[in-house]
């Protein structure tokens, strides 16, 4: 495995690099925008990079606080199977088909995600168990954060010379990335000031938090004027089949490096608590070292008056 | 089912008995919120008009910030002499505990928003264009919004470092759709310009969807180790 990273990194690289001469020399250039939409070969595989992987940590989070018991375990797969099948069907029912149509979301993009949700907990279920799923929890939500910040940072570059505005406050998807981003931040700022033994079910509980959080979002917004450009793919958009060729070998250049940043950082993560978990072990081993170990336990159980 | 409430009640009167006595926390918040709209008002001197359009606004972040400063006393009685680790090896329901908690600071921040709502139509000199009733619905849902995932989240950063800062760093992101159902809620109930119903359905919603989330979790965040 170890021998396959340097291989993927240069892969990657020499991916990113064509992307980069598609999306800069091949693509045709916009008509109405000229060379300014070029941005977009960043801007919306960052997106859905992001998006991705927020997703990849709820599962992660949803499968973590699951694994506790093998009651809820149970109870939690049937439940997912159930949104799974319920969540593929009810956007086809003829009301539910026309209110998505009013908030700007087309009825098969929102089946398959709902079919999402079973297929990807069952196969982060099968392959990451205990600790490990709460590591690809960390993981994701940092890379994401990263990829949602390319976002909101391309996303303005290109409205203020389209647009004639850097920000549409309005917006509905400008808004719930922004908020999706806030949520994750305060994710990971949950993770950092929170001690070892407790953080991982406290933000497992968080990232629960945020993902009810996000369809809220967007309908609170759903009824006010949405200036972002309507989704090109999959659905009613239209897009020059050259410049969706170019977008989709963006993405896929995107989703190498994704995944690569991905695992170095897993990797990272799990040898920080190897490490972490060998120096307690030694703490107790040592001669004295047992009451230093009881002590600090004792202040985290009793986290009295300050 | 009896002893599940009857834990609730009793957790519930005796908080409120403690706060009767003490008044620590209402006061502290009725000042805060009293400074919060005074400095408002210097710092906008808006036309009666303006003022529709800006107060629901200027209204919920007073009280966002009021509530946080309540939200973070919650669960400090219960540190002292060790209360919660009692009540964790006790066979009581952590939800009865929660509900308990919830509904003391609904009344609380309930009691505020009832004192500071004059203050801000007399400095304001506002007049409710539409139909002012829906200003209850709109005030009660969103008080319970902002309460019931606070105490969540208060109960959350209790176990972490300067959990005081944590607080507002958990809440207000969650809170973002709610207090946007709040302000917009309120502002087209003052002008009149728009049917506030969306705005009721939205908070409605958002209370169904995370009270349950907070009861289905408040047992694992009270038990986390």
């Amino acid at each position: 495995m170890k021998k396959a990273f340097p291989i993927l990194a240069v892969l990657t690289a020499l991916f990113l690099a064509y992307a980069f001469y598609q999306a800069m020399f091949v693509a045709p250039t916009d008509a109405l925008q000229g060379d300014v939409y070029r941005i977009i070969y960043y801007h919306v595989p960052s997106a859905w990079t992001a998006f991705l992987l927020f997703f990849i940590n709820f599962i992660a989070s949803v499968q973590y606080l699951a694994n506790a018991k093998p009651s809820t375990q149970r109870a939690a797969n049937w439940i997912v199977i159930a949104v799974g099948i319920i969540g593929a069907m009810v956007p086809f029912v003829p009301q539910v088909r026309q209110w998505l149509n009013t908030i700007g979301m087309y009825p098969s993009s929102a089946a398959t995600t709902a079919l999402m949700i079973p297929a990807v907990y069952f196969l982060i279920g099968k392959y990451f168990r205990g600790q490990n799923l709460d590591v690809l929890a960390v993981t994701a939500a940092e890379v994401g954060v990263v990829f949602c910040t390319i976002v909101l940072i391309t996303g303005p570059i290109w409205a203020r010379p389209v647009w004639g505005i850097w920000w549409a406050p309005g917006d509905i998807r400008l808004t719930s990335t922004l908020v999706l981003w806030l949520i994750y931040v305060s994710y990971l700022v949950l993770r950092r000031f929170s001690d070892s033994a407790q953080t991982q079910k406290l933000a497992a509980v968080l990232a629960v938090f945020g993902a009810l959080d996000v369809p809220l979002v967007y309908f609170s917004i759903w009824f006010f004027r949405t200036q972002h450009p309507q989704p090109v793919i999959g659905g009613g958009g239209s897009i020059d089949p050259r410049m969706l060729h170019v977008l989709l070998i963006s993405w896929m250049a995107f989703l190498c490096f994704a995944f690569l940043v991905c695992w170095s950082r897993f990797r990272l993560e799990k040898l920080l608590r190897d490490v972490e978990e060998a120096e307690a072990l030694e703490s107790l081993l040592e001669p004295g070292g047992s009451t230093a170990r009881t002590s600090k336990a004792d202040v985290s159980l009793s986290s009295g008056p300050k | 089912m009896r002893s599940f409430w009857s834990i609730a009640l009793a957790t519930l009167a005796k908080d409120i008995r403690l706060e009767w006595r003490s008044k620590d926390a209402l006061n502290a918040m009725l000042f805060f919120s009293l400074l919060v709209v005074v400095i408002f008002v210097f710092s906008f001197d808006p036309l009666a008009e303006e003022s529709r359009h800006i107060v629901g606004g200027l209204v919920w972040v007073a009280f966002l910030f009021a509530a946080v400063v309540a939200l973070n006393q919650t669960w400090a009685r219960e540190l002292r002499n060790q209360v919660l680790d009692a009540y964790r090896v006790s066979p009581a329901p952590g939800n009865a505990l929660f509900l308990a908690k919830v509904l003391g600071n609904f009344i609380m921040v309930s009691l505020l928003e009832a004192l500071m709502a004059p203050l801000f139509v007399i400095f304001y000199n506002l007049r409710v264009l539409g139909p002012a009733w829906q200003l209850i619905p709109v005030a009660l849902l969103g008080t319970w919004a902002l309460v019931v995932n606070g105490t969540f989240f208060a109960a959350m950063s209790l176990r972490t470092r300067s959990r005081e800062l944590m607080l507002p760093l958990l809440l207000f992101p969650v809170s973002i759709p709610a207090v946007l159902g709040m302000v917009a809620g309120t502002t087209s109930i003052l002008t009149g310009e728009n049917p506030a119903h969306f705005y009721i359905v939205l908070l409605l919603t958002y209370d169904v969807v995370f009270t349950t989330a907070c009861l289905a979790l408040f047992e694992t965040v009270l038990q986390a180790e």
